[in-house]
């Protein structure tokens, strides 16, 4: 049985589709995904991320408790501020990805993915044992609602005081919106501006109304978690499960610069990441680009000249190029002549660099 | 509830046919309940004119933003036109199914077996939704 979000009445009202996603109930889509994807490029969209976990750290060593448990330099990171990191095992597998927030200076929250919430909260509560913190997994009491589009801010600015001009991207302040207490930052995974808030349970539904009726005269639309695939891939960014696993290690995702090897003190992972850091990856993430209108999927084989040379991670229709796209781990080397087995099919593709969309500032 | 009119035959795996009973030349498409499952259909491959097909093979595929289904010939034959608007357009899947959304023709040669009636079909999809 699937946990439903605060806002399960509110999606079902709107009719949407219901999926389980990491033991959450949580809505696909409303109508059109395809529709929902262009009003987050174009105007904005209005999710529902509740499943996310919500991890607090406290205490006079908060700081340096991250600094161990994480790759991560989350001591040096000043108030206000955010940062995307991981935590690794101690053989340098990712065990999520992750935005730790700076809310005070003996206060941090760490924000996991659904799927490995209790994981992280475990690991970061045993690794954090020698430190003065405590760690509080308090994702039961949040929801979490993102405004996510280039309309983000004008819409946000009708609800609250809080200076968001002048929040910086990967910054959070507490604030007020719509007379309710949340914690607002600029954060997201589309590729566009916009900010998540995270507010109690019982703010979740009003806030939804209100950022509805706010919303409504710049073309916000109630967005699902099929849109928010979508606009991730073309943003080229990692999900957890398809691009990212205990499999891997952040170098071999092509992420190695969140690992802070010059941070003092030792962090769990930091000897085997050390080990592998200046390897050539057997792999390498890349991006495709179909030049037919059949769909790379997770887990299709990359192929050249017959032999498989890697293999597709996440794949979709791209509303913004027209074509399919996909996400691939490929040899290194392999840079020409690529398709994808599309069940029994090899369809040609062109590889390209990671994005397939950036916003224009 | 998706839009089920009562003039047509169905299939198990939510497809409709039309003209069984005064023709022997069929059209079939997928349901609106199948359409509104997959979401926004972005690719359907449909089979060769002059092909000759059983009932229950795998005639071709639909597409969406989170899926791919096969469609099975719900009756057998010889395919004798496919609809090019729906390749050119799958969204025509989603905004008119049981019109311009249609897939393909089939000169029906034999009894088809196990087709389900509208009221069937409705019983079916309400135990799935």
């Amino acid at each position: 049985m699937s946990r439903p979000t605060p806002l399960r009445d509110v999606h079902e009202s709107l009719g949407a589709t219901l999926t389980d996603f990491a033991g959450w109930l949580m809505p696909l889509r409303y109508g059109s995904e395809s529709a929902e994807h262009r009003a987050v490029r174009e105007a904005a969209g209005l999710f529902d991320l509740s499943h996310m976990g919500e991890i607090f750290l406290t205490g006079p060593q908060a700081g340096e408790a991250l600094d161990y448990a994480l790759v991560g330099h989350l001591s040096a990171l000043a108030p206000g501020r955010a940062r995307y990191t991981m935590i690794v095992n101690e053989r340098g597998g990712v065990l999520d990805d992750l935005i730790v927030y700076r809310l005070g200076d003996e206060e941090f929250m760490v924000v996991a993915n659904a799927s490995n919430s209790e994981k992280v909260a475990q690991e970061l509560r045993e690794r954090a044992k020698p430190y003065e913190t405590v760690v509080t997994d308090r994702s039961a009491e949040y929801a979490l609602i993102a405004v996510q589009g280039p309309r983000s801010q004008e819409i946000l600015a009708t609800l609250t005081d809080a200076d968001l001009a002048g929040l910086k991207y990967y910054a959070g302040l507490p604030g007020q919106v719509d007379g309710r207490q949340a914690l607002i930052a600029r954060t997201g995974y589309t590729g566009e501006d916009g900010f998540e808030l995270f507010v109690a349970n019982e703010d979740a539904v009003p806030l939804w109304h209100a950022l509805t009726a706010a919303g409504e005269p710049y073309g916000l639309k109630p967005a699902g978690l099929s849109s928010r695939d979508t606009l991730r891939l073309e943003a080229g960014m990692p999900l957890y499960g398809n691009e990212l696993s205990a499999q891997l290690t952040p170098f071999d995702a092509g992420l190695g610069r969140v690992v802070k090897f010059d941070k003092p003190g030792d962090f769990v992972g930091r000897s085997a990441l050390e080990a592998v850091k200046d390897d050539q990856p057997r792999r390498r993430l890349v991006g495709l680009v179909a030049r037919t209108r059949r769909v790379p999927r997770h887990g299709y084989p990359v192929t050249k000249d017959g032999a498989v040379v890697g293999e597709v991670t996440s794949g979709a229709p791209s509303q913004t190029l027209g074509k399919p796209i996909a996400m691939a781990y490929v040899d290194t080397g392999a840079d020409s002549g690529l398709a994808v087995d599309i069940r029994g099919s090899h369809e040609p593709m062109d590889l390209v660099e990671l994005p397939f969309y950036r916003r224009n500032k | 509830m998706s839009n089920i009119p009562d003039d047509l035959s169905y299939t198990k795996e939510h497809e409709w046919v039309a003209g069984l009973e005064d023709s022997t030349t069929v059209t079939v498409g997928v349901t609106a309940f199948a359409a509104d499952s997959l979401g926004d259909v972005v690719y359907v491959q449909l089979p060769e004119v002059g092909a000759n097909v059983e009932q229950g093979d795998s005639v071709g595929e639909v597409e969406s933003t989170k899926s791919v289904n096969e469609i099975y010939s719900p009756v057998g034959g010889e395919i004798t036109e496919v609809n090019q608007a729906v390749v050119d357009d799958p969204s025509l899947v989603n905004s008119d199914p049981y019109g311009e959304g249609w897939m393909f023709k089939v000169r029906v040669e034999g009894d088809p077996e196990d087709l389900l009636s509208p009221e069937e079909y409705t019983a079916l999809t309400s135990g799935e939704s």
